[in-house]
């Protein structure tokens, strides 16, 4: 019964938080709207995403978004320097698979949001059978340094953050 | 204090615009969309996130309210932007890259825009 009216508790809060952040200003009836948004979205939502994800190690959430931000800044100065400083013919850009040891299907958006918004690398696409991560690089001479790289440093977090 | 407050605000102005700027520039300069998809990436994550904080430290210190606002649109960013990219990505692979062009998967199966996924789906 409970399952049946939060099929998703974090989705839930997530939603009911958005909605009071978005109206910026917290008061009774808009805490009660923002509680009935976050029952009413995810119930109807909950047949085109059946399973709950579980979270093993909220704590490193947390650590998994620092390194995700200073990955950010670092490497959007990497970019710039290559887009400022270098000619197109010395840009090599290069295709990279990357074989996941990740299965639930949410760790792995997250990965591919990740791999994303570093600039730097963009992920396209999966194998059919979701066991590895097209990504492309915009400069690399290294292209097993990039993979392995993808691989320890949010491939590991994430599969302890889920799995 | 003020003057501190308001050249952090600066700062952060001037090197949201700086990212924007090198973000458009690569969008010229860069050769083709895989290339190209990478600058509005970056556009969006340090070119954005500068006017947010520099929005931020105005709120709080300046109006002395603190404002919501700048994490919902990072929030916000963070989920469409990856899903904008891969969506482009996908229908430059589909119309302009065969099979051949790209690396192995290094699995049975091969990328999802030129195989079948397996038929009987592994329980997950």
């Amino acid at each position: 019964m409970l399952q049946r009216i939060f099929p998703h508790p974090l989705l839930s809060l997530t939603l009911t938080l958005v909605w009071l952040g978005l109206v910026n200003k917290v008061t009774a009836g808009n805490l009660v709207l923002g509680v009935a948004l976050g029952i009413v979205v995810p119930v109807m939502t909950a047949p085109y995403w059946p399973n709950r994800p579980r979270i093993r190690r909220p704590l490193r959430v947390a650590e998994y978004m620092l390194v995700v931000l200073w990955d950010i800044v670092v490497a959007n100065v990497q970019v710039a320097m290559i887009i400022l400083f270098k000619r197109n013919s010395d840009i090599h850009s290069k295709w990279v698979a990357v074989p996941l040891e990740l299965t639930s299907p949410e760790a792995i958006t997250v990965l591919a949001g990740t791999i994303t918004m570093t600039p730097g690398t963009v992920s396209a696409m999966l194998s059919a059978d979701g066991g590895a991560i097209l990504v492309h690089c915009l400069h690399t001479d290294d292209p097993e340094g990039v993979r392995d790289e993808i691989k320890a440093r949010y491939e590991r977090r994430l599969k302890e953050i889920f799995e | 204090m003020d003057f501190l407050v308001e050249f952090l605000i600066a700062f952060f102005l001037v090197v949201s615009g700086i990212f924007g700027l090198v973000g458009s520039f690569g969008m010229v300069k860069l050769r083709d969309t895989m290339q190209r998809l990478h600058a509005p990436t970056k556009a969006t994550t340090l070119g954005v996130g500068g006017v947010l904080i520099g929005s931020m430290l105005y709120f709080i210190f300046v109006k002395g309210g603190f404002s919501f606002h700048e994490m919902l649109i990072t929030l916000f960013l963070f989920l469409t932007a990856p899903i904008t990219a891969n969506f482009i990505a996908k229908t430059y692979l589909q119309a302009h890259l065969r099979n051949s062009d790209l690396p192995q998967t290094g699995r049975k199966y091969g990328w999802s825009l030129f195989d079948d996924p397996p038929s009987e789906k592994p329980d997950r």
